[in-house]
């Protein structure tokens, strides 16, 4: 297995390129364990970690743009205050010592249904940026997944970074687990108010193939709420979003949990996190 | 003769010596081992559950570059068969492979990748057969036998009492345990050296050397002098290290190449590689006066003990002869199964039958106590054994068992308050799934019985030398046994006992290994007992030679030194139709009481608080012993809501510590133990095994608990959300929620 070194993003594109099999590796949260139980041997490793430019943030015109390999801890500690939806689902991977490791941008490599932070950039209409020797291209997230950990970067590109606009309204993650630390999720949601624009983002995890926006429950608030004078919810508004949101769930039965118990738990997820938020915004 | 004055001796919180280098990650565990010119060896394992073998091809394995040995069943030594109790289970599979993940071939390479893609270079032919799955399927003759003498390792019949019984008050219940993991820290792991003579020298994690040599010398073919194995660091046990993994097949590859052999499992191997704990199906029913005295249990237990016998027969006599409880029952009429299905094999872990027998028991007086309108802990005061109580066995239990003030020490703790706004404090934790909605309170109560030390006639001792010399005009002392430290505290103990028989400071703990003679199994929570009376005995004969004069004075013209074999009370086997007889050398009680809150919508638990109380005796260790009731309550409370290999037709579906979930930090709460020291006269020092009670009590006072909090039955352990929101489920499925699928 060849271990591939760039110490620039310049360079770890022409890497790329002249070997598209290489497998990236940032914090190896995933990767690694992939090679120590051998479900993978990769010709090569594309190591990411000295490439300056991937681990830092920038702030301008209300956006946050933040790079592949940015730790889930430097995340939560130096943009938790402008990005609380991303912070809250980062601070549910794992332990301490893989949030000091795993990144966004490995989240987004795997594209597992299951990855934490989907749900969240999802919901805030967070945008992928992707490079190869032959541009950069960007991609919204909703357009990122396409399968069971299959997103729609070519063999050639890497994650760059992730650009996300800072929020202006109240943002929740929730997950389910069956332990109360450090649990894959059994299903997922995430809740994003947009104020500004008089509307809501929303998208669940761990419940389809892909993880998924609800627009049809993200139109029902959009005409429910009313955002100049908010007034507390109704229980059938908040019911009818649950519903929503479950609907557009696909789940399966595994190990980790059912079908059934994936559809009621984002109900429940989707009325608790609106209920949350709206108070919040009301507050305001 | 025994004496305070020197520092560290008994009931003293002496400080481990391996503490602090575990904490700092620089323990040497056996999978760390190492030696010049090793080999690393790799295991081939069934794909299928139950298959006959049709073919093995090596040559392509064998043609790999780097590997130096590929091994079958024909290559086995000696004897192709070994096992705990019954030698009933191949080193390697020959003609039949019975579960999934069985050993069928070695490969002994220079690079532990090569020899994994040899491993993956054999060629085996597999017929594949139906699996037996069915626990009472195979009790009752419903299934194609498995082995030589049919699906039943054994049955055992208690009878105690009038049989023809009834009662003002009936209560029935069938409950089910899942399967459990030890999930000990450290895989299986070892070192295998070849001696020139032919004799060959095994570096091992396990939890009994001599069990492990009398097998390994069998399959090799070699007298018991020519396999010499020594203790190496061990990352845990629980029952999980009493069965032989990799000790014989790195031996053979050792003989084989001649080259030290290196062997270490891998997490999702280490799942296929060790026997877990018995899943069970038990049948309970509960008669009593409208006044709440128990009158009668009938009750029927299944314990799946998988595809070979392992300890099963023991885990039988466990479940069975503690299968009322610490109760009084004036008649008891109780049979347990124990059989082979194409399962994974089970055997020890800690609670060995008891803990499911618990489940069940304790669930049954909660639901006794709800038909006769009485308060569960009222309840279970009434009915609570107390010296010179007889078991189901007819078995006098003639020591200190405070069951009834444990139980009492538990439930007038003040209860904690309301959970703060924390997310930590939440069910569903910093997941953020609720922050105070759907959150129910409960509050549940169990009692637990075990025996401590091997039972039923087995002949069960240890074997300790001590010596006493000056050194440097001081005497020290050093202590050598074959009983195995897993991470329980062995060493320290043996220590303390040591510095308080003999007044010396200095105590000098030598290698386990088998250079002496037998120490038995760190199992059974017997190593204080059994290998602590050893030493103490070797003790206290050094001090018969003293002749009143003191130590130093003695120890200027020699050393002394004093070999023990020593043996706790004798045990007696079971009657075969009755079940009665004095089985047990010793029980051990304890009583939790467990404050959950569940969020009753999602089904999510957080255990609050946990209460224990538990007499062991005497505390040789208090911190060692609190550190025990700790730990064996965290793995009841993981059984209670977390914990199990999900098997389908056979297989394992979550070999890993991705699927297969122990509580964490954010999930075990704090604790508040009480310690009760009321001496068993029939024991060293009065001391009681400490290891194991903790394991019978927390798990139905959790479930009771979540009981409590939600008025459902739950029936089966691990409590899983699923079961706590049945009825949301059924709304999912009535209104078609799931057709997107």
């Amino acid at each position: 297995m060849d271990f591939l070194r760039p110490t620039s993003l310049a360079e770890a594109l022409e890497m790329k390129a002249a070997d598209p099999a290489a497998v990236p590796i940032a914090g190896g949260t995933d990767v690694m364990v992939e090679l120590n139980f051998d479900h993978r041997r990769p010709e090569a490793l594309l190591d990411l970690t000295r490439i300056e430019e991937l681990t830092g943030w920038s702030s301008a015109d209300g956006r946050i743009t933040f790079g592949a390999g940015l730790p889930y801890t430097r995340l939560i500690d130096e943009l938790g205050p402008v990005l609380p939806g991303l912070a809250m689902a980062s601070r549910t991977v794992g332990s301490p010592q893989i949030r000091n490791r795993g990144t966004v941008g490995g989240n987004l490599g795997t594209a597992s249904p299951a990855g934490d932070t989907h749900p969240v950039l999802l919901a805030c209409d967070a945008v992928v940026e992707v490079a190869s020797v032959r541009g950069r291209r960007m991609i919204p997230a909703a357009e990122f997944y396409v399968g069971v950990k299959r997103s729609s970067l070519a063999a050639d590109e890497l994650i760059v970074a992730v650009h996300i606009p800072s929020a202006t309204g109240p943002q929740q993650f929730s997950k389910v687990g069956t332990r109360n630390a450090m649990v894959i999720a059994v299903c997922a949601f995430g809740l994003a108010l947009h104020p500004a624009e008089r509307r809501v983002g929303a998208a669940i995890g761990s419940a389809a193939p892909t993880p998924r926006r609800v627009s049809a429950a993200e139109d029902f608030l959009a005409g429910e709420l009313d955002w100049d004078s908010p007034r507390p919810l109704t229980d059938s508004v908040t019911s009818r979003f649950g519903e929503l949101v479950a609907s557009a769930a696909s789940p399966i039965d595994d190990v980790r949990g059912t079908a059934a118990y994936r559809v009621h738990a984002l109900s429940v997820l989707a009325r608790r996190t609106l209920t949350w938020a709206w108070q919040e915004y009301s507050a305001s | 003769m025994t004496s305070t004055l020197t520092q560290g001796g008994i009931g003293t919180n002496v400080v481990r010596p391996d503490g602090t280098l575990k904490v700092r990650g620089e323990f040497a565990y056996s999978s760390d081992l190492w030696h010049e010119n090793m080999l690393w060896g790799a295991t081939l394992r069934s794909p299928h559950p139950h298959a006959r073998i049709t073919s093995i091809d090596i040559a392509s394995a064998l043609a790999l570059p780097g590997v130096y040995a590929v091994l079958t069943h024909s290559d086995v030594p000696g004897e192709n068969q070994y096992g705990l109790e019954h030698p009933d289970q191949p080193v390697l599979a020959s003609t039949v492979v019975r579960y999934e993940g069985e050993p069928v071939a070695l490969v002994a390479a220079d690079h532990p990748e090569t020899a994994r893609r040899a491993v993956a270079l054999i060629k085996v032919g597999y017929e594949v057969l139906t699996p037996v799955v069915d626990v009472e399927d195979a009790a009752h003759g419903r299934a194609e036998p498995l082995h030589p003498n049919g699906n039943v390792v054994r049955h055992l019949k208690i009878r105690r009492g009038p049989q023809d019984v009834s009662a003002d008050v009936v209560v029935s219940g069938v409950y089910e345990v899942g399967m459990q993991d030890q999930a000990f820290l450290g895989p299986e792991s070892g070192l295998a050296v070849p001696a020139d003579d032919g004799s060959i020298d095994l570096f091992i994690a396990t939890q009994s050397l001599h069990d492990d040599r009398r097998q390994v010398a069998v399959a090799l073919g070699l007298p018991l002098a020519q396999v010499r194995l020594t203790l190496s660091g061990v990352g845990g046990a629980f029952g999980g290290r009493e069965d032989l993994s990799m000790q014989i097949h790195a031996c053979m590859l050792a003989l084989r190449t001649g080259r030290p052999i290196k062997m270490v499992y891998n997490r999702e191997e280490s799942f296929y590689g060790h026997v877990h704990r018995h899943p069970a199906r038990m049948y309970y029913e509960h008669g009593a006066t409208l006044d709440g005295r128990l009158v009668y249990v009938k009750a029927r237990l299944y314990l799946d003990g998988g595809a070979y016998a392992s300890s099963t027969g023991a885990v039988v006599i466990n479940a069975s002869t503690l299968g009322v409880g610490p109760y009084d029952v004036p008649s008891v009429t109780l049979d347990t199964w124990g059989v082979y299905t194409n399962n994974p094999p089970c055997g020890a872990m800690r609670g060995f039958g008891a803990v499911q027998a618990g489940f069940a028991y304790e669930s049954q007086m909660d639901k006794l106590a709800a038909a006769l309108a009485m308060d569960p802990v009222e309840l279970r005061t009434l009915n609570a054994m107390s010296q010179g109580s007889l078991m189901p066995t007819g078995q006098v239990i003639d020591a200190p068992a405070p069951v009834a003030e444990l139980l009492r020490l538990v439930s007038v703790k003040p209860l904690p308050g309301k959970a703060s706004d924390s997310l930590t404090d939440m069910p569903g934790g910093v997941s953020n799934t609720t922050h105070g909605e759907g959150v129910v309170r409960g509050v549940g109560y169990g009692l637990g019985i075990k025996n401590v030390g091997f039972s039923a006639g087995f002949d069960d001792y240890s074997t300790a030398r001590v010596k006493v010399s000056l050194v440097n005009g001081e005497p020290v002392a050093w202590v050598h046994t074959a009983a195995a430290e897993v991470g329980q505290g062995l060493v320290t103990v043996l220590q303390q006992i040591v510095r308080t028989e003999l007044d010396v400071s200095t105590v000098t703990v030598a290698p386990m290994d088998t250079s002496i003679g037998d120490g038995g199994s760190s199992s059974a929570s017997r190593q204080t007992y059994v290998t602590g009376g050893a030493v103490q005995e070797a003790c206290r004969r050094i001090l018969a030679r003293l002749d009143g004069r003191p130590l130093a004075d003695v120890l200027a013209g020699q050393e002394l030194d004093e070999l023990v074999e020593w043996r706790h009370r004798p045990t007696f086997p079971l009657d075969p139709e009755t079940g009665q007889g004095m089985a047990h050398v010793q029980h051990a009680f304890s009583a939790h009481r467990a404050v959950v809150d569940v969020d009753v919508e999602l089904g999510l638990v957080k255990v609050v608080e946990l209460v224990c109380a538990q007499d062991v005796g005497r505390a040789i260790n208090p911190d060692g012993v609190v550190g025990q009731i700790q730990g064996a309550t965290a793995q009841s409370l993981g059984l209670a809501v977390m914990e199990e290999i999900l098997v389908s037709d056979g297989k394992i579906r979550n070999p890993s510590f991705t699927d297969y979930l122990i509580p964490t930090m954010l999930d075990m709460p704090p604790m508040v133990v009480d310690v009760l020291e009321n001496p068993d006269p029939h024991a060293p020092y009065g001391l009681r095994g400490a290891g194991e009670p903790a394991t019978v009590s927390a798990t139905p006072a959790i479930v009771a608990a979540i009981r409590a909090a939600t008025g459902l039955a739950l029936p089966r352990i691990p409590v899983r959300p699923e079961h706590l929101v049945q009825e949301a489920l059924e709304e999912v499925a009535q209104d078609g929620l799931l057709g997107g699928q």
